[in-house]
């Protein structure tokens, strides 16, 4: 039996260890396949366009897409980026106006941001409590100027998953195209552009188990061709969508992650789902006032979001300080606010900063598993001795009528 | 963010934690900071009021290390001074004590207005009883 490791690592949403297998896959591609994949003239290049084009094939296997369909950039953000704005500009003829929703990763929220700037207007739908849109509004919102609906596949901090096959729908039956983030869903739950009707979809390697510094972006070329203006320009590399000399070990590491991700998702999804349940059955028996943040029936099988109240996180990830996880307080965030999504879903900003995200990974042991929750457990008794709101609370008195004297 | 020793002290073994009775007339209390903000300080002190020298001090905290670590420091330094003396600790005594970084300044701010509001409770309880009209008023 292995002696557990100190500290242990549960936030596989900020990202993941590589996998040996990735590792092994991408080694050569350093010092002895070490061709530019745009060398159409000798071995070197052959054998490195060799590479890339395995991976590509590896990625579109993994959701259903056809490798033609892959474009690689250096990771989701740019994935992200690549598809909204090259829409915005290549349909700008089409319309102006695009829609998505408040709780999507930043990297869409600040190109949406951005666009708004140079003219395009942006529908942000709020979430409902359980972290999903409402599909009627979605609906109500779109115009005959909408050329785009962007819906992240599965949010990165409350795990939960959005109704993309109903989404895909609407959005077939307007006319109009769908985008989605799917860097937290990809390698964790099936994803099928066809069966979800996805037009264009994001992934990065680091959230399964591979390289950071490499994604990929899915374009749909049939029913219907989707095409993108480039952002990034100079030699017309990934058929004249992306420019630049290709990662090709990230590459390499990105295919072999998905094709691991395929091969083991049902299996793995299981048994992160059963480390994920004893965890929040252990959280809930042991302590009272937890509160789930976000749908537990449409999630990802291996995130847990509550939030302990009266507790505030930062303290609380300092009484865990050989546990990696994150929280959405305020006072660990490099710019003092509390988490957006948490606040989106209403829960109040006392409990976004009584919150701790969980993402058990592929390498989490059901020892550690066990060992977080007894520390946590523990930690937060410890902190609500110390807690001014949970003896005003246990003595009756109805925090959310006090008046603070807050500065 | 790497915290110093000093706050990772206090957060571990925090001095002081506790309560007193709010309704006793040598105690005063000072509850300051918000449940949204994510601090919340109470501090308490015990004075002697012949001599006016705080005999001792409580406090309990929502709120991240620093916060924590700051209204611990505060009750250590309260005790055994003078109302007087208390009101002469500024923040910049506690970031310089904890080596706070700026991120977490307010948390020092936070702990000063704690110790005004718990002395500031303190006199308004012998201001009340002090007066002569008070006793007996209908």
């Amino acid at each position: 039996m292995n002696v557990m490791k100190l500290p242990i690592y549960m936030d596989n949403h900020a990202t993941t260890r590589m996998d040996p297998r990735v590792f092994d896959v991408m080694k050569p591609y350093f010092m002895d396949v070490f061709g530019n994949a745009a060398s159409r003239n000798h071995s070197f290049g052959w054998e490195a366009e060799e590479a890339t084009e395995k991976a590509r094939k590896q990625i579109a296997d993994l959701i259903g897409a056809t490798p033609k369909e892959i474009i690689f950039t250096s990771g989701a953000t740019e994935s992200n980026n690549l598809a909204i704005k090259g829409i915005a500009e290549m349909y700008a003829e089409r319309g102006n106006h695009i829609i998505t929703q408040v709780i999507e990763h930043k990297a869409v929220l600040d190109t949406c941001k951005r666009l708004e700037k140079e003219g395009i207007r942006v529908t942000y739908l709020p979430v409902k409590q359980d972290g999903l849109i409402d599909l009627d509004q979605l609906r109500d919102a779109i115009t005959d100027k909408t050329i785009l609906i962007s819906i992240m596949y599965a949010n990165n901090e409350i795990g939960v998953v959005q109704p993309v096959q109903e989404i895909g729908k609407i959005a077939k039956e307007k006319g109009v195209l769908f985008h989605s983030d799917a860097v937290q869903a990809v390698g964790k739950i099936p994803v099928n552009v066809m069966s979800d009707g996805i037009d264009l979809l994001a992934l990065t390697a680091h959230k399964l188990y591979g390289p950071k510094g490499v994604g990929a972006l899915y374009v749909r070329r049939r029913n219907p061709r989707v095409q993108i203006t480039a952002q990034m320009d100079g030699g017309g590399h990934e058929r004249g969508m992306r420019s630049g000399t290709l990662n090709v070990p990230g590459i390499a590491g990105l295919g072999a992650a998905c094709e691991i991700a395929k091969k083991e998702m049902p299996e793995e999804s299981k048994r992160l789902m059963f480390l994920r349940d004893k965890l929040k059955d252990k959280l809930f028996r042991e302590l009272d006032e937890v509160y789930v943040n976000g749908s537990m029936e449409h999630r990802l099988p291996q995130n847990l979001n509550v939030s302990f109240a009266y507790v505030e996180g930062e303290s609380l990830l300092m009484g865990i300080n050989d546990i990696a996880v994150s929280s959405g307080s305020a006072c660990t965030s490099a710019t003092l606010e509390p988490s957006y999504v948490l606040k989106a879903l209403g829960a109040g900003d006392d409990l976004a900063h009584s919150s701790i995200r969980f993402g058990i990974g592929r390498f989490n042991t059901e020892e550690e598993v066990d060992y977080v929750g007894d520390k946590v457990v523990d930690v937060v008794q410890k902190l609500r001795e110390l807690s001014p709101l949970y003896e005003m609370a246990k003595e009756g008195v109805d925090l959310s009528k006090m008046v603070w004297t807050a500065h | 963010m790497a915290y110093s020793d000093k706050v990772l002290d206090h957060y571990n073994r925090p001095r002081n934690v506790g309560s007193m009775d709010k309704n006793s007339p040598d105690v005063g209390t000072g509850m300051v900071g918000a449940p949204e903000c994510g601090d919340v300080m109470k501090l308490q002190v015990k004075v002697n009021p012949q001599t006016g020298v705080i005999e001792d001090a409580k406090f309990k905290t929502f709120g991240c290390g620093s916060a924590i670590a700051s209204s611990s420091l505060a009750t250590e330094w309260l005790k055994g001074k003078t109302v007087d003396q208390a009101l002469e600790i500024k923040n910049t005594d506690i970031v310089n004590e904890l080596s706070l970084p700026p991120v977490k300044i307010h948390c020092s701010v936070l702990a000063e207005d704690a110790i005004k509001a718990a002395i500031g409770d303190y006199k308004k309880k012998q201001t009340v009883s002090a007066k002569p009209e008070s006793v007996g008023v209908n």
